[in-house]
């Protein structure tokens, strides 16, 4: 737009600085509440102050106090980083195969694992209760793992195959040439320079297998493999009388953590360009 | 070290496509040969055959005496250079250098050193620190070079290595290329589009179009005898003339003028067994002013005059072009080069020509100039087969 008028001109600049603070509220409000809500104590809990008036740990500390949260949580850090890992494994071996080769059936497959990708998880809810139940899945950390996975990899494997894609070929031939055999080819060359791709995969797929409630609700009966989002729901007050809102605030600020800290830490992986300089001038 | 042969070398795609149709080349150790046509030729599959990355189909390939069909690329020897370089672009300039040494699993002081010789040898000693990314276009070719001279290959596979560089930096590198392979001595195959590579690099050239070999041999004698009218018409800046000419009892009647053929042309198409109708073709630099040629010397060719469409004035020379009424000549190959050279579609009727008359010629832009050419030069193509009708191997 730069343009148009030539340099910016203030009236631009506040325009656009109003715009920007707009948008950020709107996202951020609704955290900012439940975090103000999570240190309220449950007396001042429903007085409508957006900065609570007497600040308390009192709801952190009752989440922890029983071990119905803090299974949870282990049990939801253990079954997303499992499925993430074994999810972005496959997945980028999958994609290296569709971006590289011609291999009769790839139409297939890819057409397969978009489907699923598109299938609406909540018609398979009840068939995948009942082949669970059968084999003894139901209420395990693999009765979880496995349809996370099953979900996860056609995202996983469209993302990669499109970095993969971005990956000049030449260098593999080069690197054929240099003396490396295939294998040799993909973990030293190819899968440093895919490295910002499977990050950004292991992030999407790690948010989805974290954010789940639907197969987790369905697939669960006990505190052993129950994550978080479903603690949540069975989440009640001290009394039958009183609202938990205050716990349940509190639960959902300690599970955005991990996400936020999971992204910070891959973030400073993915950088834009990495593949620049390997052709041409 | 080693020489390469291709023994009847095909490449069909399986799709049922002839990319490289029995190719018979030897190439002897420490020869520099280059692959030229224009592109779609197969010259790059040839190459990638010889590299390995792609499968020969028919015909034997043997490096250094053995077959190698069934080797795969890293057992085979060779180094090769891509045109885009082909940089590990996570890897410093001296790990990208050392990166077949570590392959082959080369003690550290051996890659040590053999990087620092290779650096040495392509200026590229205080940039081994640095990423593909913060170096030029002609460092990252030279980086290229290095990461395949660092192991001393049997041969080095080049496939239009300069095409990515600036003009002026490409013939810069042309001449070190050239030198390079000339201190080292290992056999080379470099596949170029690019005529003037092709003419200054190699000691022989093998000219390509749609997969089959059209001439092998030293780029002067390719210019000067060409076998058909696509390599006459390939090699060459500016190419050759091409203007139909009708054949009439030992001379040769075109909208040149017409001229007795000399007793030498004259022996060729008769042992040639020629048809009436041929396509005359004649290079830029066998054309002159006719006021400046002895009288003597005139009668042993041809004249025309002609209006001087456009006259560039380079010094040394003059390069004048003409637009002469008639039909062009026509030939499939003929269609195919104007089509390489993009050529096909610029509008023009008539036959445009171009000359290289000296410097001293009083020929001016839009004015009428009397053009003598010479008849022993002449080259005679047949139209319907392309074939050299004056082709010696003299």
């Amino acid at each position: 737009m730069a343009g148009i008028g030539g340099a910016e001109t203030t009236g631009k600049r506040v325009g656009w600085g109003l715009l920007n603070a707009v948008v950020v509220i709107y996202a951020l409000f609704p955290v900012l509440w439940i975090v103000s809500l999570s240190f309220k104590s449950s007396k001042t809990l429903a007085d409508g102050n957006f900065i609570p008036r007497e600040w308390s740990f009192e709801n952190y500390q009752n989440i922890f106090s029983t071990t119905e949260f803090t299974r949870a949580l282990i049990n939801s850090i253990g079954i997303a980083l499992i499925a993430t890992a074994i999810a972005v494994v496959f997945g980028t071996m999958a994609a290296y195969a569709i971006a590289r080769l011609d291999f009769p059936g790839k139409n297939l497959l890819v057409g397969v694992s978009l489907l699923i990708a598109m299938f609406p998880q909540v018609s398979l809810v009840s068939p995948l209760f009942e082949i669970e139940r059968s084999l003894g899945l139901f209420d395990t950390w693999p009765g979880l793992i496995l349809p996370y996975i099953t979900f996860a990899l056609p995202l996983a494997i469209y993302t990669l195959s499109a970095f993969f894609r971005e990956i000049p070929w030449e260098l593999e031939k080069a690197a054929k040439m240099d003396g490396a055999t295939p294998g040799q080819a993909f973990r030293r060359v190819i899968a440093p320079l895919a490295a910002p791709g499977v990050f950004t995969t292991a992030i999407l797929v790690f948010i989805f297998c974290w954010n789940d409630f639907l197969f987790a609700i369905s697939l669960t009966s006990t505190e052993q493999s129950r994550t978080v989002p479903v603690a949540l729901s069975f989440f009640t007050g001290s009394s039958q009388f009183e609202d938990p809102a205050g716990s349940i605030a509190a639960a959902a600020v300690v599970i955005t953590i991990p996400i936020i800290l999971f992204v910070l830490f891959f973030q400073r992986r993915i950088v834009a360009g990495l593949t620049s300089g390997a052709v041409k001038g | 070290m080693a020489e390469i042969v291709l023994d009847k070398v095909s490449k069909r795609y399986p799709d049922g496509a002839l990319a490289v149709q029995e190719v018979n080349l030897e190439i002897a150790d420490g020869e520099f040969i280059i692959l030229v046509g224009p592109s779609g030729c197969g010259k790059s599959t040839t190459l990638n055959m010889i590299a390995g990355l792609e499968d020969i189909t028919e015909g034997e390939l043997r490096i250094g005496g053995q077959r190698v069909n069934e080797k795969a690329p890293k057992d085979r020897d060779i180094a090769m250079v891509f045109q885009s370089y082909a940089l590990y672009p996570h890897m410093t300039v001296k790990e990208n250098m050392a990166f077949p040494l570590r392959l082959a699993k080369v003690d550290n002081a051996t890659v040590e050193r053999k990087v620092s010789e290779a650096a040495e040898i392509l200026d590229l000693t205080q940039h081994l620190e640095r990423k593909p990314s913060n170096l030029s276009g002609g460092q990252r070719q030279r980086v290229a070079m290095g990461r395949a001279i660092v192991r001393n290959p049997k041969a080095f596979l080049m496939d239009e290595p300069l095409s990515n560089l600036d003009a002026k930096l490409r013939v810069q590198m042309r001449t070190s290329v050239s030198r390079l392979q000339k201190q080292l001595g290992t056999t080379t195959v470099y596949v170029t589009h690019d005529q003037t590579e092709a003419m200054t690099l190699g000691d022989r050239v093998v000219v390509m179009r749609g997969g089959v070999v059209q001439q092998i041999g030293a780029p002067q004698f390719l210019y000067e005898h060409p076998a058909n009218l696509f390599v006459a018409g390939f090699i060459g800046s500016p190419s050759m003339n091409f203007v139909p000419a009708t054949l009439e009892n030992g001379s040769l009647r075109s909208v040149l003028g017409d001229c007795t053929l000399t007793d030498r042309v004259r022996q060729l198409v008769e042992g040639a067994d020629a048809p009436r109708e041929v396509i005359m073709g004649i290079r830029p630099e066998h054309f002159e002013d006719a006021a400046l040629v002895d009288a003597a010397v005139l009668a042993a060719g041809g004249k025309f005059t002609s209006q001087v469409d456009v006259l560039e004035s380079m010094g040394s020379d003059k390069y004048a072009y003409f637009n002469l009424t008639g039909e062009q000549a026509a030939s499939a190959e003929l269609q195919e080069l104007a089509a390489d050279a993009g050529s096909d579609d610029v509008p023009g009727d008539g036959i445009s020509l171009v000359t290289r008359l000296s410097s001293a010629s009083g020929a001016v832009e839009g004015a009428s100039a009397d053009i003598w050419f010479d008849a022993d030069k002449v080259q005679l193509f047949d139209p319907s087969s392309g074939r050299n009708l004056t082709y010696t191997e003299r």
